[in-house]
């Protein structure tokens, strides 16, 4: 395959996974590492540095609609910013001591089990009553629906932080897997409406992956003719989810998310059983 | 105390408007960065595919990024000289450095509200982020 061919295909798929990314607030890289590997036979350390290249375009790509129509909570972005940064810094000084595949293994079947469970419908009631250390923190907010601005109340905050801590150690033992983990953290635990949880998590996805990104440039793992096509790609695809995303139903997104991270599980419980981690 | 969830705002907070006023902002500060990282992407991977696009690249072995790819006065460099490839790497390292100035934002932004919970908070992710970039931890 020529450069020129390469480069074009890889932009096609990429806009694909912005787009997904942007909606599900998982990133590209569910899309992007077998995309290159699978697809294109790309290196699979090339493949993870253009993934991370991928987090980061969908993140700021999308994040500027979602800020600006007020979906994203930023407090909670913030507050829970620092969970995922002292849990990646775990994951990645405990990596060297544990089997990572079979976390990796471990970890699918969780996501398996958290697809089904976040494609039902959340019942409406639960988000009543206000949570004191949430309104000391000041983390209530609104968004925008259909009928007009809504507000909520976040829901057991210490549960929400400590599966945050969860979710950091988890992206800095495997790579993958984080902004799963996040948004389930913020709609099952946190009582977050879907649309808040996968934008709020969009938001700081890429915050956890910058933080990797001078390790991943050291070690020659992002290399131009690939990470291009996909940068350019993605952004041009999340800025189009970020569209759709105002429009779309939450039952339709909870649909897409369940499947996304169901893709997801499978892609983790064959990354452990290869050993590719 | 049980406050109904709705379409009526719980404890409006005076500040409330800085906090759109902020949001704003921050989104437009997004926008700049993207945009300029996918501008200077874009005219590399133009002269890049100008030089290359007829070659057969083998991404399936990993060979690892020379110093002028990796490093960041190597990449600059190269960039300056409008190479492609160096013109890519310098637009992805404006994309990574987004997020980092869109914590320093939002660090500035709780400093001016006089928010201390989230000033300490924003400082916090802002130092190991810092850290972690510039290879100190981990």
């Amino acid at each position: 395959m020529t450069t020129l061919a390469f480069t074009l295909l890889v932009a096609v798929g990429s806009f694909l996974a912005g787009l997904i990314g942007a909606l599900t607030g998982l990133g590209g890289g569910v899309v992007i590492v077998p995309l290159l590997t699978l697809a294109f036979g790309v290196d699979f350390r090339y493949a993870v540095g253009a993934s991370l290249v991928s987090v980061i375009a969908t993140s700021s790509g999308a994040a500027a609609a979602y800020v600006r129509e007020g979906f994203t909570n930023i407090r909670v972005g913030m507050f829970l910013e620092v969970a995922t940064t002292i849990g990646a810094l775990f994951g990645a000084y405990v990596a060297a001591l544990i089997s990572t595949s079979a976390l990796a293994i471990v970890f699918g079947l969780v996501l398996l089990y958290s697809a089904w469970s976040a494609s039902r419908p959340r019942p409406q009631h639960l988000l009543s009553t206000p949570d004191p250390i949430a309104q000391r923190l000041r983390l209530d907010g609104s968004y925008p629906t259909k009928q007009g601005e809504r507000y909520y109340h976040v829901q057991r905050v210490p549960l929400g932080f400590g599966l945050m801590l969860g979710a950091g150690a988890l992206s800095g033992l495997l790579g993958i897997g984080s902004g799963a983990f996040k948004v389930l953290a913020m709609d099952q635990a946190m009582c977050l409406p879907f649309k808040v949880s996968t934008t709020t998590s969009n938001f700081m996805i890429g915050v956890t992956a910058a933080a990797s990104a001078g390790v991943y440039f050291a070690r020659g793992y992002i290399d131009p003719g690939i990470a291009m096509p996909v940068m350019l790609g993605v952004l041009a695809g999340a800025t189009l989810g970020a569209r759709v995303l105002k429009r779309a139903t939450p039952t339709a997104l909870r649909l897409l998310f369940a499947v996304v991270i169901a893709a997801l599980a499978l892609e983790m419980i064959y990354n452990g059983a290869t050993s590719r981690l | 105390m049980a406050q109904p969830a709705g379409s009526e705002p719980p404890g409006r907070s005076p500040d409330h408007l800085d906090d759109h006023v902020i949001e704003v902002a921050l989104a437009r500060l997004l926008q700049i960065g993207v945009g300029l990282a996918a501008f200077v992407v874009l005219i590399g991977g133009l002269r890049f595919l100008g030089v290359h696009w007829g070659e057969h690249p083998q991404y399936g072995t990993f060979s690892g990024e020379p110093e002028d790819l990796s490093r960041v006065d190597g990449i600059v460099h190269a960039a300056v000289a409008l190479r492609g490839r160096g013109l890519i790497q310098l637009g992805l390292l404006l994309l990574i450095a987004t997020p980092v100035a869109r914590v320093i934002f939002s660090l500035v932004a709780f400093v001016l509200e006089r928010d201390r919970i989230y000033v300490i908070l924003t400082a916090f992710v802002l130092l190991l982020l810092l850290a972690s970039l510039t290879g100190i931890v981990a």
